[in-house]
């Protein structure tokens, strides 16, 4: 009977065969360790964000009227709509710390290099699509550090030549930040923006399966046809798509293999993130900025104004540079840089376990400097943290200044032949 | 002019030293509250009711949630800490027009529901503890942790009036007197303790409104945990289970 019904939809949508071609047989290398949770924790938090936000939604007012006292209402009378509310607050940090952590591990093992520059790439739209989520989100709240953060950054816009005033005025619909573009950033925020990440993402995984998951060794694990001896070839059956074209070593299928792997790291994560949403949803001023819970008021600046912690290192690099157009170059080139880390690494070794030397302290200077830039960029700037910001933004861009030298003529060490643990 | 706002906005967010966060930088004192004490919030909520709702609202917090959750028996609360007729389901509010508030003491007095979220609960405490007497300004007194305030010292029958301790420090050759706290004169109705004690009455029951949620969060929280760290070991133990033919 199941069978039936199984073979009766098979016969119109080929269910069985995307099933079996990108899940049940899809080929994966055995040697996956922790950072390779990122990505299934990246799509569990976006689900996450996507159902809570639909709730969130069904009390939300969005008017610069009834926005903050829609969310007090949404905190108090609403049953459970404080963990509606925090879980959706708490995934936006939670977001961007597996997608910083899922990006450092396409860095170390070299998992934008060739063939899978337009994964790379697709994730770079993700990451931005992601960040205009985020930031048209805050303003939603509509509280002191929505109002000023969203002013602040969108008057950014305004430091390009010409179009500048025009374009901050289309962007807000309005001279000042008004209900106007309340409104129009939450029709952005919650059918545009999530559409758009949706698509990426799925294009993001027809592009992995299509060249294959890298590894920490960073080496191929699909041989040319006819190389490799039947006793070497892992026991397990791949879908046709896969092994008729190359042949596979060192490979097990997805499911079950990392569908349980991944459910370890699934809840290891929800043990983390509950932990955050129920005793400390306001992470120390840092998921919830304390001057948020404040109405927003167009007549009163707050004494700081500070991006979310998300954006900081980005923020920081902005602040270091004392003029402003430049400053708002240097900023949008720090991302830009990122996704053209494919061309900039010249290197044929992937992984960082088999490149020179240098290049793992390049690694762990980049790690720093993000960190630092983070942490100037996060809180009030002094003379002192000045200098260690614009320090931080020599060291930021120097890190691909530094890879694209080294790259091309790099001295690396010998690649194994097969997948090591 | 947009413009001019905007670089003056950067100018601002650039320069600004952490010292100048909230005024002159006052040592915070330790609220020491404990929002699981029901009496300690029982008391604030009435201080509250009785010193702080006729200029200050609470306009997302509603009466029969606040009694339920303080333990409060509608019925008594409706009775006792209801002043205005209002009904026990509706918002925490006065009748006080912003505009005349405005006008009578500079700035329309804050809405309270969120203050503790603001400013935090050692800011509350102090700040109740550091008004001082001062001719110079309209109500005759000051306060150290926000100088030039414009509110009252609405508490000054039970603490009595308090006068500023202070002490001279020289800088830089430059003789400057410095308020390091104050001390009552005792004619208050309550003694140093007891007003320390209702401060942090107050402090408790502002900090539960400010988030009414949160012994109910951190009760959820614990079995979600609970449950989470058992399903994690059963996860662990399936996934080694499978695992066994890869390795």
């Amino acid at each position: 009977m199941f069978g039936k019904i199984i073979g009766w939809i098979d016969d119109r949508i080929p269910m069985t065969r995307v099933w079996n071609m990108h899940i049940a047989q899809y080929p994966a290398p055995k040697n996956f360790n922790f950072w390779y949770f990122f990505g299934s924790l990246a799509m569990l938090v976006l689900v996450n964000q996507i159902l809570t936000g639909i709730w969130l939604t069904m009390n939300y007012v969005p008017s610069a009227e009834g926005a903050f006292a829609s969310i007090e209402y949404i905190m108090r009378d609403v049953d459970y709509g404080w963990l509606l509310r925090y879980l959706h607050s708490t995934g936006a940090s939670a977001f961007f710390i597996v997608v910083y952590l899922h990006m450092f591990r396409g860095m170390i093992y070299g998992s934008y290099q060739k063939p899978r520059e337009l994964l790379w790439l697709f994730g770079m739209f993700i990451f931005l699509a992601l960040m205009a989520e985020a930031f048209m989100g805050y303003l939603l709240p509509w509280g002191q550090m929505s109002f000023w953060g969203a002013q602040v950054i969108i008057s950014l816009f305004g430091a390009i030549p010409v179009i500048g005033d025009d374009l901050t005025l289309w962007i807000r619909g309005d001279y000042v930040i008004s209900g106007a573009t309340l409104n129009r950033f939450f029709a952005l925020h919650v059918i545009a923006l999530p559409l758009v990440i949706v698509i990426l993402v799925f294009l993001h995984i027809v592009a992995l399966h299509e060249v294959g998951s890298n590894n920490p060794d960073g080496i191929d694990n699909k041989r040319k046809k006819g190389t490799v001896p039947e006793e070497d070839k892992p026991k397990f059956k791949f879908h046709e798509y896969y092994t008729d074209k190359k042949d596979i070593i060192d490979a097990i299928p997805f499911h079950p293999y990392y569908t349980v792997k991944d459910i370890v790291g699934v809840v290891g994560f929800l043990i983390l993130f509950c932990w955050v949403v129920f005793f400390m949803p306001a992470m120390g001023g840092f998921f919830l900025e304390a001057p948020n819970f404040e109405a927003a008021n167009p007549l009163k600046t707050p004494e700081h104004i500070f991006p979310v912690w998300y954006f900081t290192p980005f923020y920081a690099i902005l602040r270091a540079i004392p003029d402003k157009l430049m400053g708002v170059a240097a900023m949008g080139a720090s991302i830009v840089v990122l996704a053209l880390l494919p061309w900039i690494d010249r290197g044929s070794v992937r992984s960082v376990r088999y490149r020179c030397g240098f290049h793992k302290w390049n690694i762990a200077g980049f790690v720093v400097t993000f960190v630092l830039l983070g942490w100037v960029g996060a809180t009030p700037q002094t003379d002192f943290k000045t200098i260690v910001s614009q320090v931080c933004t020599v060291t930021y861009f120097m890190f691909f200044v530094l890879l694209f030298v080294y790259s091309k003529n790099e001295k690396t060490k010998p690649l194994p032949e097969r997948l090591t643990k | 002019m947009m413009k001019k706002l905007i670089i003056g906005l950067f100018a601002l967010s650039v320069n600004m030293l952490p010292a100048m966060a909230a005024g002159p930088s006052v040592p915070l004192m330790e609220a020491g509250n404990d929002i699981s004490d029901q009496p300690s919030l029982q008391r604030g909520a009435k201080l509250f009711m009785n010193y702080c709702l006729g200029c200050h609202q609470m306009q997302y917090q509603r009466y029969e949630r606040t009694f339920r959750d303080i333990g409060i028996p509608t019925e008594v609360g409706q009775e006792q800490l209801i002043f205005d007729g209002s009904k026990v389901g509706s918002h925490i509010k006065n009748s006080m027009a912003k505009d005349d508030a405005a006008k009578w003491f500079g700035a329309a007095p804050p809405d309270l529901t969120n203050v503790a979220r603001v400013r935090g609960s050692d800011w509350i405490y102090t700040y109740l503890k550091s008004f001082y007497k001062d001719e110079s300004r309209p109500f005759g007194v000051n306060n150290t942790l926000f100088p030039s305030v414009g509110m009252p010292h609405v508490l000054q029958e039970l603490q009595g009036v308090p006068t500023p301790i202070t002490e001279e420090v020289t800088v830089d050759g430059v003789k400057t007197v410095h308020i390091t706290g104050t001390e009552t004169d005792g004619s208050g109705e309550m003694s140093v303790d007891e007003y320390d004690q209702a401060v942090r009455d107050l402090t408790n029951f502002l900090e539960y409104v400010g988030e009414p949620t949160r012994l109910e969060s951190e009760a959820l929280g614990i079995k979600v945990i609970g449950f989470l760290i058992i399903l994690f070991i059963l996860a662990f133990m399936l996934k080694k289970e499978y695992w066994r033919d890869v390795h």
